[in-house]
Parts: C-alpha cells; structure tokens; sequence
C-alpha cells in the first residue's frame, strides 16, 4: 500500500492537470461556438476587458453565465455521484437513485402549474422551485429509510429512493398531462436537462454550495475509503460510521440538489463520471473526487455545447446528448469487464 | 386461498362494469352479458365500452404480474421488474418515432410497432449479454437492462422535444384502456391466454432458479435454456401489454411480492396468485381512474403507482433484510 501510494499519487496529479486542461479547452471553444460565432483571440481579448461592445454583450451577459452554471454543475453532479457510490457502496448509486431528479422535476412542475407566466422575472424562481423539490425527495427518502437500530442502511436507501422516485413521477405526470402544450414542452425540455437562460444570479446563488460540499466531501476521503470496508471494519478502525454517513449523504444530496436545480435532471454524469474516474485514478477518494469532478464537468460543457450548435433550431438539451453517448460507452464498458 | 382471490376478482369486474359515468343497475348489467340487446343504450354501453376495458385490465393486469414475477424469480432481484429488460423503453422510443414520422397513425398501428419496440429494446439486452464473456448472468442482464432503458428512454426525450410532441408522448405512456376496442381484445386475448398457459411448466424451474444457480444447475436445470423461455414468455407478455394501454408500472414490481406473502416461495402458486391479484389491481385502477374525476380520465398509470408505492414503502420498510 505505501509503496503504491506515490506513483498513484504523481499518477492521479498527471490525469488531473490533464483533465484541467481538456476542461479548459472545452470551455473555450464552447465560449466560442453558437449563433454568433467569436474566434479564440476574441474571445480571450474580450475575457481581458479588450473586446467590442458587442462581443462583451454576447460573452459576459450570455454565454459566460450559461458555461459557468454548465462548469460548476458538471463538477457537482460528477463529485455528488462519487459520493453516493462510496456511501452506499453500491456502484449503480447516482442522485437519480435518491429521487432527486423526480423531486426537482415535482417542484418545477409545481411552479409551472402555478404560474402561467414564464417571462425572465421569474426564471430564477425556477431552480427555487426544483430545489425544494429534490430536497423534499431526499429528506423523505431518508426519514422513511432511517432504522434506529442501524441508521440509513445502504440497501433500505436504495429500495425506499426507487419507491418515493415512482411516487412523485407519478405526481409530476399528472400535474403534467393537465398543462397547456407550450408550458408543457418547455418544462420537458428543462426536465432533460437545459441549461437555457441561465444569469450571473445563478452562477452566485450557485457558487457557494458547490464550492462548501466538494470541500467537505473532499476533506472526507478518507472515511469515504473506510466505507468500503464495510460498516464493521469501518468501526474497528475508528470511522464513526453511522454519524458520517448522515453527515456525507446530506452533503452529497445538497450538492446534487443545487447542481439538479440549476441544470435540470441529468443523469448519467452522477454515475459515469465516478466509474471512468475510477479508471484512470484508482479507488481511492483523494484522487477520485477531483478526477470525478472534471470529468463531469467535460462531459456537461460538452454536450450542452453539441446540443445548443448541431441540432438548430430546436436545441436538444445537454441530457438528452448525455446520455446517447455515455449510455452505449457504459455498455461497452460493462461487456468489456469481468 | 385461490377461491376467495378468484371471488374478489370476479367481484371487482362486476363493479367496475356497473360503475362509471353513468350508473347501472345491477340488473341491467347481468342482462347486458348474458342476454345482449344491442337495441338498448345501457347494454350498448357495457358491451362496447365497459366490458373490453374491464376484460382488457383483467389479462394485462395478469400479464404485468406475472412478467414481473418471472422476472423476479429468474434475475433473483426483488426489484426487477418488465422495465428492467427495455421493454417500456424500447416501446416509448419506437412510438415517439412513429408519432414524429407518421403523425396520425390508427391505434392498432401505434400497437403493432410499439410491440415492435419493446422486442427490439429487449433483443438489444440480450445481445449485450452474449457479447459479454460469461453470457447473461444475472447481475449484467440488470445492469444492462437499467442502461438501455435510461437510453432509450432519453432518446425518445429528445425526438419528443425536438419534433414538439412531448405531451403526446406522454399521455401514451401515462396508459390507459380508454382506447381499447373489441377487434383489438381478439388479437390481445388469445396472445396473452396462451402465453400464460404455456408458462405453467416453466413454474418449477423458476422456483429452482430462485433458490440459486448452484441449486439449480445440481438438480440438473439447463439455465440457459430456461432463462431464455422465460424472458421470451416476459417480451411477450408485457410487450403486449405495454402496447395495448402504455406503460404501467409497479404492477409487475408489487404484485409478486405480495403474492410471495400469500402464499410462499413455490413459482407454481406464485404465479397464479400475481396473475389473478395483478387483474385485480388494474380491474380497480382503471375503475378508480373513470370514477375519480369525471367524465375525465386519470391515467391508469398514475393511479397504479398511487396505490403501490405506499405499499411497497410499507414492505420496504417493514422487511428486516432486503426484501
């Protein structure tokens, strides 16, 4: 173990930096890719206060806020799913799994049953509204799964999550079949996953919970590794099991819930993301939050950037792009593996 | 045990056909089944209405059931159930196509290609598993089923939004037995009946397979070969089903284990009883989605998941090991 620790480490430092520059790159060219097009030089002289009026407009009031949220929700998403999998030790666990996804898809249909205006004064309510939902989802779910005998048991996590997911999809379906189709097809497009319309608000409101959570989850690696242990050896080496699993499952849920709310119901990232993380850095929590995190960031800058340019004029959202392409690699990877 | 299912069962159509819209008298009904006179509005509308939706629930609920059974007992998972295989996924992409390609399709033919579907979702499942080195263990068969579901499901998302047809979409899935006609219970009925029957015999070898595949293979079972009629059995049963009124879930996850509570671990009563409790779930469904808001229909759907999620709750929470 110790002889492996350093070149794990100077390994998981080589794929970081490499993962940080792919990020980079993708952000740029998305920066520079959509109806109206800015070349690299622009778009850097724009970034440094040299740009024109109107390529400052395009850049700072549009896409920059929209790439920021797209950043920072990959990367919680990417990180909450690694989470999940190490606490409930149950490589399938991604936020889908803890009805947050259905929550926040409840709490937007909620709003848009209210509401018949959709005009921009109140799109921040939106993700307000998707929030509530998904922790609404989550802390059900946890009530319902919690035993006083053994806390929130992994297996009961699961079983209840699918349960309560089922319930409030069936709730969203019914509030949704009674819409009128306009608000409809918007919600359906934000439900898959649309990062449209996004504001500097969002990036703020958004900025502060991801940047606690990963910090807290990262600083928690190592109870994280105990975990998979299993709950008893966990003890024996002193891990608190039972207070640090509620203390990380509430992180996890919080991260994933802003990332939900401001990005829309993406799955796959949360479950992706931490396996080919897993890959390239090993199991262990140091190196694979910060790999999960930059490849959910990757893949959602990505994918928002294909959905938004080639398919005009109905932009199909991030999820759904997500999804196409990492659904068959995922199959791939489970043929491939023993 | 049976009789008295079978009493509730026959109990609940009687119900369900005289509820509805327009209330019937008791009389009335029997005289429309067994003695028709189609010159007479009430026989008229139990005849052409009422009795295919309640016969349409009795079969489809049964063959939900018992394909969430099947499935259970072959992939030793308490939470597989028809969805797991792509078979609701499969069924919704090919529709959201149809429906984006050939608007205005009679529904026999949204039927016939989302039966078409929902094979094609499954067939991609199990080629997976023969590429895969060890073939369809369990364990892979649901890892991949909960995959290409998750696909196709966000596949046919993004043909609904971008072809504009979202809702519609969704008010095909969300079920319903509103459209069922007598011409297309003949073809139904004897598909699904047949199929039942047929997997009688399979009963035993499922209730080894559930013990374990080491049980199974020492008592000299062919896992293969079992597992593939099965899942052949499951494709039919609920891919009929799921073409015929949408994708309902939760029947298929519930009622076996309800089922298992009833009467036991042996395939051969499960079966039975999931069939007969599984036409009494939608039987009542289907009443309670005409009666709840009329003459607006909830759907089917919604109303299954309303009554079981908090019955699996209950079981979920209930169990001291997982399920």
């Amino acid at each position: 173990m110790n002889s492996n620790t350093p070149s794990r480490g100077k390994r998981s430092i080589i794929v970081s930096v490499t993962l940080l520059c792919v990020a980079i790159a993708v952000v740029v060219i998305s920066l520079n890719t959509g109806t109206i097009r800015l070349s690299p030089v622009a778009v850097l002289q724009t970034l440094f206060g040299n740009g024109s009026s109107d390529d400052q407009i395009v850049l700072f009031d549009y896409r920059l806020p929209r790439i920021l949220v797209t950043v920072l929700a990959g990367a919680g998403l990417g990180i909450a799913g690694a989470a999940l999998q190490g606490i409930t030790r149950n490589p399938l666990a991604d936020p889908g799994i803890l009805g947050l996804h259905a929550g926040a898809a409840f709490g937007l249909m909620v709003f848009v049953s209210l509401s018949f205006t959709l005009d921009s004064s109140v799109a921040l309510l939106i993700p307000l509204f998707a929030f509530a939902g998904s922790v609404a989802a989550a802390l059900i779910i946890m009530l319902l799964s919690y035993d006083r005998h053994n806390g929130v048991s992994p297996i009961k996590l699961i079983l209840v999550g699918i349960a309560v997911a089922a319930g409030f999809h069936a709730l969203t379906l019914y509030l949704s079949l009674r819409l009128d189709e306009d608000t409809y097809s918007f919600a359906a497009r934000w439900l898959a996953g649309s990062v449209w319309g996004r504001d500097w608000v969002h990036v703020q409101a958004l900025l502060p919970w991801v940047v606690l959570c990963i910090s807290y989850i990262w600083s928690r690696s190592k109870t994280l590794d105990a975990f998979n242990l299993g709950d008893a050896a966990a003890t024996s080496i002193g891990t608190p099991v039972r207070s640090q699993r509620v203390i990380l499952l509430l992180c996890a849920v919080a991260l994933s819930a802003v990332s939900v709310s401001m990005a829309g119901g993406i799955g796959f990232i949360g479950l992706a993301a931490p396996h080919l993380a897993r890959r390239l850095v090993g199991p262990m929590h140091r190196h694979l939050i910060p790999a999960a995190g930059l490849i959910g960031m990757v893949i959602l800058v990505s994918a928002d950037t294909i959905g938004r340019t080639i398919f005009q004029p109905n932009a199909i959202p991030a999820g759904v792009v997500v999804a196409a392409i990492g659904a068959p690699y995922f199959l791939y990877l489970l043929v491939r593996s023993k | 045990m049976f009789l008295s299912v079978i009493a509730v069962l026959l109990l609940s159509m009687f119900v369900a056909i005289s509820l509805g819209a327009k209330g019937l008298t008791l009389e009335t009904v029997w005289t429309a089944i067994f003695q028709y006179n189609p010159a007479l509005t009430p026989h008229q509308i139990i005849h052409e209405l009422r009795l295919p939706r309640v016969l349409a629930a009795v079969m489809i609920g049964a063959a939900f059931a018992v394909a969430g059974a099947l499935m259970q007992g072959i992939t030793r998972n308490p939470l597989a159930d028809t969805g797991i295989l792509g078979i609701n996924a499969g069924a919704t992409f090919v529709v959201a196509l149809s429906f984006a390609f050939w608007p205005g399709l009679p529904y026999g033919w949204i039927m016939f290609l989302s039966f078409v579907g929902a094979v094609l979702g499954t067939l991609l499942i199990f080629l997976l598993g023969m590429a895969a080195p060890g073939g369809l263990s369990s364990i892979r068969l649901t890892v991949a089923g909960a995959v290409v579901a998750a696909m196709l499901s966000s596949l046919s998302t993004g043909v609904a939004i971008y072809f504009d047809l979202s809702q519609d979409l969704a008010f095909w899935y969300a079920g319903g037995f509103g459209g069922i006609e007598w011409r297309h219970l003949k073809l139904i009925l004897p598909v699904l009946l047949v199929t039942l029957v047929l997997i009688m015999p399979l009963a035993q070898r499922v209730s080894l397979m559930s013990l374990g595949e080491e049980v199974a293979i020492n008592l000299g079972i062919n896992l293969r070969w079992t597992r593939f009629l099965a899942l052949a059995a499951v494709v039919v049963l609920a891919g009929v089903s799921v073409s015929a009124v949408g994708s309902i879930g939760f029947v298929g996850l519930v009622i076996p284990h309800i089922s298992r509570k009833l009467v036991g671990v042996d395939y051969r009563l499960i079966i039975p009883m999931s069939s007969l409790l599984g036409a009494i779930l939608l039987v009542l469904a289907d009443l309670g989605s005409r009666i709840v808001n009329p003459p607006e229909e909830l759907a089917v759907g919604i109303m299954v998941a309303f009554v079981g999620v908090p019955f699996f709750l209950y079981l979920a929470r209930k169990e001291r090991r997982a399920l």
